[in-house]
């Protein structure tokens, strides 16, 4: 007998296991690679600025912060689902969570582009 | 030896208590944890557990020891024994009937959602669906399961959503179903599973593993599952 839900990310427990892996691959390689500049680079304005001048960088920070959302998504949705038993609260946290992740995606947009 | 029991007779007792019990092991011997609670009972009959083969077989008494579960009459006491002291409760996570009786009727009906038992709608013939030795061997380490519940109740995913999470026994042997080459319902069978709660509530902790007695390894078939079910969709 198929569980019903319709608050979590793709309706379906194998999508969302995906967006989950896949999602972490993205931020593992992002970490890696901030660190791998930090290292390599005398870290200064000038070279920060250089960085996100560049078209490829602030798409792979856009995917990131994308990646970041939906993994942060089935991740709450996981915990919320496993601790908060009555329906209004969880609503209410999980609503919550939503919020603050879409501000950081339009937010994330705003600074990477200079709008 | 000092033995701590659970005891709850919802008859009598408005809370569970627990009941300490000095129990003596003859020097050099080593006994079951099911030969104790026979010394147990033969000294306060009201105590209650359920057994049947006493040769883990049946799968009646599974049970916590020392926060542990498992089988009592294979479990040997000095397996188990921390501090010369043990500690019996009943399976974590069910309602409890009586002493280290519980109701398993949740543990039962996950076991029911997965259909349990061969779906094949083709005439059948005349003596039996025949299975290559290769096909049988498929079904290794699936089949054996007896559903004494220790490894469900181990499963903190089990304790959380009961009703929605199928737990590891129900899973071992909806892919033990999954994988019989006789079988011709797979999909349907997959798209009963394809839900963000019936196996994907595995967090894969493996204490299932770990508390098996039959050893068994439910998180290597609900790996298989979800292998199915990514083939299935992508």
């Amino acid at each position: 007998m198929a569980v019903d839900s319709v608050t979590n990310l793709g309706r379906s427990g194998v999508y969302d296991w995906m967006v989950q892996r896949v999602s972490a691959y993205v931020l593992a390689l992002y970490t890696l690679f901030l660190f791998g500049f930090m290292l390599t680079t005398d870290v200064d304005y000038e070279a920060w600025a250089g960085l996100f001048s560049q078209t490829w960088f602030r798409m792979f920070s856009l995917g990131t912060l994308l990646a970041l959302g939906g993994h942060a998504w089935v991740g709450l949705w996981t915990v919320s689902t496993d601790y908060i038993k009555a329906t209004l609260p969880r609503f209410l946290v999980q609503a919550a969570c939503g919020t603050v992740m879409f501000v950081y995606v339009v937010w994330g947009i705003q600074i990477l582009w200079g709008l | 030896m000092l033995v701590s029991l659970y005891r709850y007779n919802p008859e009598t007792d408005s809370a569970p208590y627990m009941q300490d019990v000095e129990v003596e092991i003859p020097e050099g011997r080593d006994l079951m944890v099911l030969d104790v609670l026979s010394m147990l009972k033969e000294r306060d009959p009201s105590v209650a557990y359920r057994r049947s083969c006493r040769e883990g077989v049946c799968g009646s008494d599974g049970m916590n020891m020392n926060g542990r579960n498992g089988l009592a009459c294979i479990t040997p006491v000095s397996d188990v024994l921390k501090n010369n002291k043990l500690v019996l409760r009943p399976l974590p996570g069910l309602p409890v009937i009586r002493d280290l009786v519980v109701d398993m009727n949740i543990f039962y009906r996950q076991y029911e959602s997965i259909k349990p038992y061969l779906i094949n709608n083709s005439p059948e013939p005349a003596i039996e669906r025949l299975q290559s030795p290769e096909d049988r061997e498929k079904l290794d380490g699936l089949y054996e399961c007896i559903l004494c519940a220790c490894c469900s109740t181990a499963c903190p995913s089990f304790w959380w959503n009961p009703d929605k999470f199928v737990g590891p026994a129900g899973l071992l042997q909806a892919y033990r179903f999954l994988a019989d080459s006789r079988d011709t319902a797979q999909d349907e069978r997959l798209s009963d599973l394809d839900d963000p709660f019936s196996v994907f509530r595995c967090r894969g902790i493996m204490n299932c593993v770990s508390v098996c007695p039959k050893g068994l390894n439910p998180t290597r078939a609900i790996g298989h599952i979800r292998n199915l079910l990514l083939q299935r969709a992508t």
